[in-house]
């Protein structure tokens, strides 16, 4: 399987997930920003960090990039994009989904552990997936998904919620949503299912040394489901 | 503007530096000439309080590659893979403008690092803030968290560990240190010393402004009223350009074309330049002209002494500089010939093609001042006749129960919370641990640090309290299972001109010396900060030491949670009861006076190599240096982390409870062993003559001391957990 994943000025997870989708057995390439052309690929990923410094909004100056025409070109034909974080972020603000993520609740950088349930499995990241409840980790500042009335009514009809934040035993409550996220959305697809956002990085939970090893469960899933 | 002995003190310079400055040159300097004069000669810059007490320091060692006088100290940790760092203050600044402050804190000791051609792997901090009922404590701990957060976070570094201190002697002055740990192969470090005659200076990075001019220069005086006067010379940080800055300087790196590379920090321009011609026994011309500036109108004298963030020097190879500035065109980058070295070892300035100044270089660094100031010996302090009927009031869970919301004990989760501590996804042990560990990329390999410093122990004694800093980085890195290399310091002190201040400055570092040289646990990089004081009030002598150790293979990493209910806990290391200096003592008892406890080199030594022994063997299921509060504190600790309990036996020869419990004696460690190995583990204690007390055995949930004293872990979890957050919420 082929991945790209792309590096914008001020990325700083590009290097994570390029170790963690070769580790699952992806022929994964970095692609720069100012490229105008995508290699073929099965998998297209935004990675996280703060492109171009996060200055005017997080993940705005990257949806005006040059490599950006090409990526929405390669998801509007169905290809999987894979926003993590600041990649999520970036999908918003190219509105390939819909929403956008705030400023965290309290206003605060937040770095911990958290656990999310699997709220839509209809789709290739999903599918056939063994456990229900993911243990991820998320480190970001802006995580705090908003959308309009209208959108959430669209996002709920066409099952767009991907991922909710939970507790361990999959309750999904205010106490397990670490950032304010409307309905504790931790990640949605569009309406395809194609493109999936989510803020939780899997990339750094790829083994049992780490912060912990359920990020092995998404990648080794995403990737049977491609073969 | 005319030059002369009162525009000199305003420059921060004394009377006979002036007058020596004029010796010097033989003539009146002009502005350009005396600020740079300024900026090089102040304390921060010359170290010219501190130099001659530093040379005693133990700087060299098997593993070290590089000691101290680079931009930050490098050892060998095997298979071509060494790691550059180092510690640095931004004191001042953070005190002025804490996020700012913080941010190129962190900013500037990441250059440092990977102007060595190093990516950095990890950072670290310790910062230390006033009394928690000071007013501006909360605010400053918020301000520098963010900035620490907000750089570190957005160049993509994770922050693995560091300390946090309250006291009330830093009311007037917060410290603020940051550490940085970089990984680079052995072949290919870059160092300062320029080399070669008309080679091209190429300056890269951001554009030079009008920030930080004389930031060097307010990191050496002390604070008075006027001080929020002193805001536009705080420096303002952008880790955006930073990250690309660390990207395009480590692409360049990768080819041949860089002869010498230095950051410009503190001093900006001046120190950058002046410290790679000295290096290299050169001179250097620059054309001011040439240098990009971000406002209009900047004169010789504010470019020279911007401290502007994000700005590198380099001396490339002849004929590189179309290649070079390809890759600083890719990532956005300034990027300007701006000069060339010369056999003239002078620096001269050109502007509007006039010279501006024209400098010997050796009178700005090996003439610069050294002084070798007054200093006053401490007297050990009495030790302390407590009444142990004082004891019988107090209940020992209540004790442990305060000591672990002791704002100096209890769990700083929202501070490092706020710290990216997992990207670059090789963290594998996190802030909260006795050392935070990062494999190295690719390899079985990984590094571990940690930072210390126990200000308290330093104030009543500053020998013993130079040695215990050192003693308990050690005892840190051994309890996660890491041999210890090297160590970094950074000299937090008051006023060097005080002979009280200068006297804990010697003494520390003599301290410190001693230590280092005993455990073969070499200095190889560091920083000194004076001048931390308002008005009459100076700091408690604070040095802070960051420790870097190897462990070979990372799946032989211990942690320091309890891992399983029917498990032997062991001390390790004596315990005579010793109370004056505790946390104990000082926040209980009230009692505040005092020699600190002791050092003895040879148990520390003895004790942490053994514990180190049984680690490597497999025998340690989970370890934790006694340290603050004692032990019942540290298996506190311990239970919380593993989510477990632990009866306590009483040892056989119980000195009074409390002191057993909450004493601070120093070379010991907690461990957790299997039933089946206890013999084994018994064996190489006594092989090695290692006093160890069986202090009782996991339990599945509370801590029990006898029938009638119990807690359990959920009440043990909410003491440590809540002090901070209702301090941050209220």
């Amino acid at each position: 399987m082929n991945s790209s994943v792309i590096i914008f000025p001020g990325s700083n997870c590009d290097r994570d997930m390029d170790v963690a989708l070769k580790k699952f057995g992806f022929k994964n390439k970095m692609i720069w920003h100012n490229d105008s052309e995508l290699p073929k690929n099965d998998l297209v990923v935004l990675p996280g960090g703060f492109s171009y410094g996060d200055y005017l909004r997080c993940g705005s100056m990257a949806s005006k990039s040059k490599i950006i025409n090409s990526v929405i070109k390669f998801a509007k034909s169905g290809g999987l994009l894979l926003g993590i974080c600041n990649g999520f972020q970036i999908l918003t603000e190219t509105e390939l989904l819909p929403g956008a993520l705030l400023r965290n609740k309290y206003s605060q950088f937040i770095c911990r552990n958290v656990f999310i349930k699997i709220n839509e499995s209809e789709n290739n990241y999903f599918k056939n997936i063994n456990k229900n409840i993911l243990e991820l980790h998320i480190a970001h500042n802006e995580g705090n998904f908003f959308c309009s009335t209208d959108q959430m009514k669209r996002i709920n009809d066409n099952n767009q919620i991907a991922a909710l934040y939970c507790n361990k035993d999959g309750e999904v409550n205010e106490k397990s949503n670490p950032n304010g996220a409307m309905n504790n959305i931790a990640g949605i697809f569009n309406k395809e299912k194609n493109i999936l956002g989510m803020m939780p990085h899997p990339e750094r939970m790829i083994d049992k040394y780490l912060s912990g090893d359920d990020g092995s469960i998404f990648f080794q899933n995403l990737l049977s489901n491609l073969k | 503007m005319k030059v002369n002995e009162s525009v000199a003190l305003e420059h921060g310079l004394s009377k006979s530096e002036y007058k020596k400055i004029c010796e010097l040159l033989n003539k009146t300097p002009n502005i350009t000439e005396l600020g740079i004069f300024s900026a090089m000669w102040n304390e921060h810059c010359s170290y010219k309080s501190s130099r001659l007490h530093l040379k005693n320091l133990p700087t060299e060692g098997k593993k070290v590659i590089q000691g101290p006088g680079e931009n930050a100290g490098v050892i060998d940790i095997g298979d071509d893979d060494a790691i550059v760092f180092k510690i640095e203050s931004h004191n001042h600044p953070s005190f002025i403008e804490p996020y700012q402050g913080a941010a190129t804190g962190v900013g500037g000791i990441m250059r440092d690092v990977f102007t060595m051609g190093a990516r950095p792997i990890a950072n670290l901090n310790s910062i230390h803030f006033g009394s928690p009922r000071n007013k501006k404590t909360k605010n400053l701990l918020r301000g520098v968290v963010r900035g620490i957060g907000g750089y570190g976070n957005c160049i993509g570094v994770p922050t693995i560990g560091g300390q946090t201190c309250f006291d009330e002697s830093y009311n007037g002055n917060i410290l603020v240190n940051a550490m940085t740990l970089g990984l680079v192969k052995k072949n290919k470090i870059f160092y300062s010393k320029a080399a070669g005659i008309g080679k091209p200076v190429i300056y890269v990075g951001s554009k030079t402004g009008r920030d930080g001019i004389h930031g060097a220069s307010m990191a050496s005086a002390i604070f008075d009223e006027k001080i929020e006067e002193k805001k536009p010379t705080v420096q303002v940080g952008d880790p955006f350009t930073e990250k690309l800055l660390l990207e395009a300087c480590l692409e360049l790196m990768a080819g041949e074309s860089i002869i010498a590379i230095q950051d410009m920090g503190a001093a900006g321009l001046t120190s950058s330049s002046i410290e790679m011609a000295s290096k290299g026994k050169l001179g250097i011309e620059l054309n001011l002209n040439k240098v990009p500036c971000r406002e209009l109108n900047m004169t010789p004298y504010e470019i020279m002494l911007s401290e502007s963030q994000e700005r590198m020097l380099i001396v490339l190879e002849n004929g590189k500089e179309k290649e070079a500035k390809k890759i600083f065109d890719k990532w956005n980058l300034d990027f300007s010939v701006i000069g060339k070295t010369t056999n003239s070892k002078k620096i001269e300035l050109f502007y509007d093609e006039k010279k501006v100044a024209d400098i010997p270089v050796d009178t700005l660094v090996e003439n610069s001042p050294m002084y070798d100031r007054k200093w006053k010996k401490s007297k050990l302090p009495k030790k302390n006749k407590l009444n142990k009927d004082n004891f019988k009031s107090l209940k020992i869970l209540n004790v442990l129960n305060k000591l672990l919301s002791n704002p100096n004990i209890c769990s700083k989760e929202w501070i490092w919370e706020q710290y990216d501590h997992t990207v670059m996804g090789d963290t594998i042990q996190k802030p909260g641990s006795d050392a935070g560990i990062v494999r190295v990329h690719g390899t079985n390999k990984a590094v571990a640090a940690s930072v210390d410093s126990s200000a308290s122990y330093c104030y009543a004694h500053p020998l013993t309290g130079g040695k215990q800093v050192v003693c308990e980085s050690w005892r840190n890195l051994i309890s996660v299972g890491a041999e210890p290399i090297a160590i970094t310091n950074c000299l937090n002190f008051g006023n060097p001109e005080k002979e009280e201040n200068m006297g804990e400055f010697v003494e520390c570092v003599q301290g410190i010396g001693e230590a280092s040289k005993y455990l073969n646990f070499p200095v190889v990089s560091g920083n000194v900060s004076f001048y931390n004081q308002t008005k009459e009030e100076g700091i408690k002598p604070t040095p802070s030491i960051g420790g870097v150790g190897l462990i070979k293979n990372y799946t032989d990493m211990v942690t320091m949670d309890f891992k399983k209910v029917d498990n032997i806990v062991l001390v390790i290391g004596k315990t005579e009861g010793y109370l004056d200096q505790s946390i104990f003592s000082r926040d209980i008892l009230r009692v505040k006076t005092g020699p600190p406890p002791e050092i003895n080199l040879f148990n520390e030594k003895n004790n942490g190599q053994t514990v180190l022994n049984l680690i490597k063997k497999k025998l340690v299921r989970s370890a934790h240096d006694v340290s603050l509060g004692g032990i019942l504190v540290a298996v506190s600790k311990m239970c919380i982390k593993g989510k477990k309990g632990l009866e306590i036996k009483k040892p056989k020869k119980l000195i009074n409870q409390f002191e057993y419990m909450f004493s601070e004696d120093q070379g010991r460690f907690i461990v957790e062993i299997e039933k089946e190995n206890y013999k084994q583990v018994r064996e190489i204690l006594e092989k090695n003559s290692v006093h160890y007390d069986e202090l009782g055995i996991v339990l599945d949930k509370d801590i029990v001391i006898d029938e009638k004293t119990k807690v359990s872990i959920d009440d043990l979890i909410q003491s440590n957990n809540n002090w901070l957050n209702k301090f941050m919420e209220a």
